[in-house]
């Protein structure tokens, strides 16, 4: 398959590359932090509480850089936005089947988009609270604490399934990778985005 | 659309509503009432899971932040392990009578048993944690400080780690040398054989892996407060 329709900007790439790291850097420091079996012989912990506290800090920087892109910010708006066939999709056991034609964004990317970014920002939020414990009273770090926890399982879950989704579908890391995807499968998973692109972009 | 003024519709953008931000505006607001009434929650939790966590034989309920459990804390590489044999605990500094301590010795010492919460400055804490072992006050006693103490350094053989609290604190009736905790000599990983606990203060001033314990005249800053934890460790509501 060619890949002949553009779909990711440079720039929406490299926020993706570095949120990625980060990402991955908060996920491996945080199971070192919160697993006493790889805690006590890593040990260290000031340093790895450094590294995951500054990667966290880090981690929504390239998110608010990219809005200085016009690819980015139209990205951000599609994500956004739930159409009545977004709930259908969501609800439709058969989903994939391509009856419910699907934007550039189907509803699942889209409430993983949603979901991970409020996450990252509670756990931003919980983890400054943490971090530095005059600014709140003892029961806020503990509620803080808790939060902390629960949010970053849930996070953790949701990147589980966003690589597993990615795992199964090499036309869809294509397109991250390079930005360019084959209209075939852009056809079959995005068909109502095939139709609003120029045909210009088409034709790369 | 409720609360945004029109904004002329440029016709590429997608219809619909504005779900993601209602999800991130939701999660923000989820995880601020969290926090504010998040310790009662984590309270209940403990109360009915921390029996079950504390004795899980697999281990897998602690993968979960289900109730309050120990986080195990190291601030050094791998610590190396001591056993009966092995491990010294030696009393030093501005006393008249130095001494080293096997465990054996410790063991020989009047012991003391109390029920008490394990809190850490970062928020967590374990409830009703049973705690054994000499009092601090017994180990001073014993060596005389001279008048010129007011402090004591504790450190502890992962080479790395110290601590401090004035020697008024030191003397209080619950803070000890422990050699048990949650009903068994304490572990390895909770800092044994031999570990500080001091009740009423953060877990950051009960030393773990304790070997050494030295007066001197004023409080020296420990690795936790020469890293921004405050020097005194009573914990504040």
């Amino acid at each position: 398959m060619t890949a002949n329709l553009r779909r990711f900007s440079t720039a929406e790439r490299y926020v993706h590359r570095t949120v990625a790291v980060l990402m991955g850097t908060c996920i491996v420091t945080a199971a070192v932090l919160y697993n006493g079996t790889l805690a006590v012989p890593v040990g260290h912990r000031h340093l790895v509480e450094l590294i995951h506290v500054y990667s966290g800090f880090a981690l929504p920087v390239p998110m608010l850089l990219g809005i200085a892109s016009v690819a980015y910010r139209a990205d951000l708006g599609r994500l956004n936005r739930f159409t009545p066939s977004d709930w259908r999709w969501l609800r439709s056991r058969t989903r994939r089947d391509g009856t419910i034609r699907v934007g550039k964004f189907n509803a699942g990317q889209k409430l993983n988009a949603a979901l991970t970014a409020g996450s990252v920002l509670v756990l931003l939020g919980t983890g400054t609270l943490m971090y530095y414990p005059s600014l709140v009273r003892l029961s806020w770090r503990t509620g803080a604490t808790l939060v902390h926890d629960w949010f970053a399982l849930g996070l953790g879950l949701l990147v589980i399934g966003h690589i597993s989704f990615a795992i199964r579908d090499p036309e869809a890391r294509r397109g991250m990778r390079t930005g360019r995807v084959s209209t075939a499968w852009a056809r079959a998973e995005h068909a109502e985005w095939v139709d609003e692109t120029d045909p210009v972009d088409r034709s790369g | 659309m409720p609360g945004k003024t029109s904004v002329p519709a440029d016709d590429r953008s997608p219809a619909g509503t504005p779900v993601g931000r209602r999800t991130v505006l939701g999660l923000l607001g989820l995880g601020a009432v969290g926090v504010v009434t998040g310790h009662w929650v984590q309270d209940g939790l403990s109360r009915i899971l921390a029996p079950i966590e504390q004795r899980d034989p697999t281990g897998l309920l602690s993968l979960f932040p289900l109730g309050d459990t120990f986080r195990f804390y190291s601030v050094t590489g791998p610590v190396s392990r001591k056993t009966a044999e092995t491990y010294r605990l030696t009393v030093s500094g501005l006393v008249s009578h130095g001494a080293t301590y096997t465990l054996a010795d410790l063991h020989a010492m009047p012991q003391t048993a109390f029920v008490r919460d394990f809190q850490c400055v970062t928020g967590w804490k374990v409830l009703q944690v049973p705690w054994a072992g000499v009092r601090l006050s017994d180990v001073l006693d014993r060596a005389v400080p001279s008048a010129s103490a007011k402090a004591v350094r504790f450190s502890s053989f992962d080479g790395t780690y110290t601590e401090s609290m004035t020697l008024d604190e030191a003397r209080r009736s619950d803070v000890i040398i422990a050699l048990q905790m949650l009903g068994k000599p304490v572990t390895h990983d909770h800092g044994g054989p031999v570990r500080m606990y001091a009740a009423g203060m953060y877990g950051y001033k009960s030393t773990k892996w304790l070997s050494g314990i030295e007066l001197t005249d004023h409080e020296i800053p420990g690795y936790w407060e020469t890293r921004g934890y405050a020097l005194n460790g009573t914990i504040r509501q």
